[in-house]
């Protein structure tokens, strides 16, 4: 693997002699992930590597693709936002599979770190703030450089998760409430039609002590409503315990949206809590499909099993949003 | 008849030597798979300990809920089925009810160090 980096490296980056500290630091059936450091005389130069392998087949259906990624990863750059410089797509000569090569950015990207860590105190408080800047850039990024993406509508995402959750025949009348409520309040087409991140949440964000430092997986990009952004991030899921401070277990949904609004964009507050209660269906429906892949896949691993035993955690916030008990 | 020990006596007896005896030995990705592991050891032990009650209470709500007799599973098919089609909602007396209870039941076996259930455990007390 470091011979084929170092001879891809060299064909773009002037002065480099070779890789070194190549390390896979994930890697499912379609897609890897490498970090490695780029040999320079400068000093190293830190990189990381996302790539389908040769041979690997066709990106799953919601994907954006990983020429997309890059296209999108280097708009944000380009337009200030915390996002990696790309270095390198790969080209059939480099014999590395499709993918891209971006700039290392160091921070942490594991919410309980992040939430609990003593060097993120002064972070905390100002993240949700901050992030609502940030996701209305990428709200805002020109659709004219936009690369092809799918578009969706709240109809569409809901027909995906009833058919989703209706393959799995196994009936949850908890998820069926949800359903409900979801058609009954759908909101139709969006006004603004905008890019959308599509995972925008702890895990794909690099946070270090200073705050935000780059958002990355652009895997599930989108054209769409704009407000299921600032859904997705305040589902229950991502808030690892801290269930008090809906944004990402650090904030609250007004320092969220003033962020977003000092940057020039409106929020709807009605969409915002219809795509949190989608979003947490969205998550207890892929919990309920990892242990399907667990019991027909090549992923026979209890992780994934035990995947299967969280989707309930989204039945008692979904309860929690629908139907609140008195208190 | 099985002899003893119990299922329950057994999952135990592995996940603590797991949990005491091989845990300080283990680092890196395997700690984590083992964690993981001794999680779903504990979690058969509670559905063990929980589900034949939780089962038997969550047959009888649903039959009165329905007005109909059927195994748990053909109960669960049944309202999923009406509230799909809108003949039941939240108004439907004793569904928030029903709801609520089996996905606490749920959590009890599943999770129950998640937040959420703490925090409508704790909420129910006097």
């Amino acid at each position: 693997m470091e011979a084929l980096l170092g001879r891809c490296v060299a064909s773009w980056c002037p002065g480099a002699t070779g890789v070194t500290g190549a390390a896979k630091l994930s890697g499912g059936a379609s897609q890897e992930t490498w970090s490695f450091d780029i040999v320079h005389p400068d000093g190293h130069i830190g990189a990381i590597l996302r790539r389908a392998p040769p041979g690997s087949g066709a990106s799953p259906g919601r994907a954006a693709g990983l020429d997309a990624e890059a296209v999108l990863m280097q708009l944000a750059h380009d337009a200030g936002l915390p996002s990696p410089r790309v270095m390198h797509v790969l080209q059939p000569r480099d014999e590395l599979g499709t993918g891209f090569i971006i700039a290392r950015i160091e921070g942490e990207t594991i919410a309980r770190k992040i939430l609990r860590d003593e060097q993120f105190a002064k972070a905390r408080p100002m993240l949700a703030r901050q992030l609502g800047t940030v996701v209305a850039g990428i709200h805002g990024l020109p659709a004219s450089k936009l690369p092809e993406l799918r578009q969706m509508t709240s109809t569409k995402e809901i027909a995906d998760l009833e058919r989703e959750y209706r393959s799995f025949d196994w009936p949850r009348p908890v998820f069926e409430l949800a359903l409900r409520w979801l058609r009954d309040r759908d909101p139709g087409p969006s006004q603004q039609v905008t890019l959308v991140h599509g995972d925008f949440r702890h895990g794909n964000l690099i946070i270090g002590p200073d705050g935000v430092r780059a958002v990355l997986d652009w895997e599930l990009a989108h054209l769409g409503d704009p407000m299921e952004d600032l859904g997705w991030i305040c589902v229950n899921s991502w808030r690892f315990g801290e269930i008090d401070k809906p944004v990402g277990g650090f904030g609250s949904r007004e320092e969220l949206f003033a962020g977003y609004e000092e940057a020039g964009r409106h929020v709807d507050p009605d969409r915002v809590m219809f795509w949190e209660v989608m979003g947490t269906l969205r998550w207890g429906v892929m919990c309920c499909g990892m242990m399907q892949r667990f019991r027909s896949g090549p992923d026979h691993s209890m992780e994934r099993a035990m995947i299967g035993r969280r989707s309930s955690e989204t039945e008692i916030d979904l309860l929690r949003l629908l139907a609140p008990r008195e208190k | 008849m099985q002899d003893e020990p119990t299922l329950t006596e057994l999952i135990k007896a592995v996940a603590d030597f797991l949990r005491n005896e091989i845990t300080p030995m283990i680092k890196g990705h395997n700690a984590f798979k083992l964690r993981v592991g001794i999680n779903a050891l504990d979690l058969v032990t509670r559905q063990l300990a929980l589900e034949p009650a939780g089962d038997v209470a969550e047959v009888a709500r649903l039959s009165q809920l329905l007005g109909m007799q059927g195994s748990l599973g053909e109960l669960n098919r049944a309202l999923a089925d009406r509230i799909a089609k809108g003949e039941m909602d939240l108004q439907t007396p004793g569904l928030s009810e029903h709801l609520w209870q089996t996905t606490m039941d749920k959590l009890a076996v599943d999770q129950p160090n998640y937040a959420s259930y703490k925090r409508e455990l704790g909420e129910r007390k006097p």
